[in-house]
């Protein structure tokens, strides 16, 4: 169980050093996790993580952590994981706060976010593409036909309507309600 | 930005608000940022905090931790950023800690599998929209392409190390920035 707590300090740690430009980059990192710590989190739970984390206040990578910090050791877990991924953050700012203002100008660091975002993109590509298949596929991979139409429904609702997402979280439980969507 | 000692306990609250009512983090909360700490406390103005917006793209971590961390040390040293940034990751932990805990009681309640079953589909919906649009703001020439192509090839068919190859990415777009520039193609 303490190992634990220090294995999620660490791990988490290293998620928020390399989680650069929000919370959907640190999926393809709890993803790794469900394969390193088979005990921990499973891609099922990924998935509710994720659903759970998007219909909750709070930044997703914190919510995320919280959630996988619990899973492993409790409430104890949900706070370590939490500070875990906060840590390199605040460390980082603390160090460079003399110098942020001109930051963002500096031509290496512009050169590096040149290189690191199409690859992040495909990071974050390859971690939800497994939500996508589990929420729209069936295990033999054939098609989930209601929850592809839809995904489909919503997908243009969201495109053509400015609301906050935060409605159409609402919408998408009480359509799946509605319909009686199984897992 | 003034310097008149703000109170550790109203940072704590500020930040704890933010957290508390926005949904979805990054850049959801910069509306709420922006009134709570520029129009409300006058702490930094709008500009500032637009600047550390695209700053916390190029920087490690969560923006809402970033942003509460340089405003907390800026502010009152070390304990104000602890106390910010705790404040904004706080209401995360309580809520996330007791619908965890709610769920696993009704993880089997044939209504929230249904409901949680459609949140899935909105929320593929919704990431297929913010991949979208990273997609256009990522991929902006050849190259970029190329290296996409490249990530998406080494992860799903080789599985390469995530960090390498976030390692190896900046390196990468440093050395082909460079040779560009010798060779005169951007600036």
């Amino acid at each position: 169980m303490i190992s634990d707590i220090f294995l999620l300090y660490f791990e988490f740690f290293k998620i928020g050093l390399f989680t650069i430009g929000g919370g959907l980059a640190a999926i393809p990192f709890i993803n790794e996790l469900s394969i390193t710590y088979p005990t921990w989190i499973t891609s099922e739970d990924i998935s509710n993580m994720i659903a759970i984390s998007q219909s909750t206040p709070g930044p997703l990578g914190v919510n995320m952590a919280t959630f996988t910090g619990f899973k492993v050791a409790g409430v104890i877990g949900g706070i370590v994981a939490s500070i875990a991924l906060a840590s390199p953050a605040f460390i980082i700012i603390m160090i460079v706060s003399k110098y942020l203002k001109h930051f963002n100008d500096k031509w290496y660091v512009k050169d590096a976010m040149y290189g690191i975002k199409s690859v992040v993109l495909a990071l974050i590509i390859f971690a939800v593409s497994k939500i996508f298949i589990y929420t729209l596929f069936n295990i033999d991979f054939s098609i989930k036909y209601l929850e592809l139409s839809l995904y489909l429904l919503f997908l243009i609702l969201y495109k053509f309507i400015k609301i906050h997402p935060l409605y159409f979280i609402f919408a998408g439980a009480l359509t799946g309600i509605l319909f009686k969507l199984p897992t | 930005m003034n310097n008149n000692k703000v109170p550790l306990s109203s940072l704590f609250i500020s930040f704890f608000s933010v957290g508390a009512i926005t949904f979805g983090g990054g850049y959801a909360m910069l509306p709420f940022l922006e009134s709570e700490i520029c129009d409300k406390k006058k702490w930094i103005n709008s500009n500032e905090l637009f600047d550390f917006y695209a700053i916390g793209q190029c920087t490690p971590g969560v923006i809402a931790i970033n942003v509460a961390t340089y405003i907390g040390y800026n502010k009152r040293g070390v304990l104000g950023a602890i106390f910010a940034s705790i404040g904004v990751i706080a209401p995360s932990i309580i809520i996330i800690t007791i619908i965890s805990s709610l769920f696993i009681n009704f993880q089997n309640n044939e209504y929230v599998i249904s409901a949680i079953s459609g949140i899935k589909v909105v929320v593929c919906a919704i990431m297929s929209h913010t991949i979208y649009k990273l997609i256009k703001k990522s991929i902006v020439d050849k190259t970029t392409f190329v290296l996409f192509l490249l990530a998406l090839l080494l992860i799903f068919v080789f599985s390469i190390n995530i960090i390498i190859l976030i390692l190896s990415s900046i390196v990468i777009g440093i050395i082909v920035k460079k040779v560009k520039r010798n060779l005169n193609y951007d600036k």
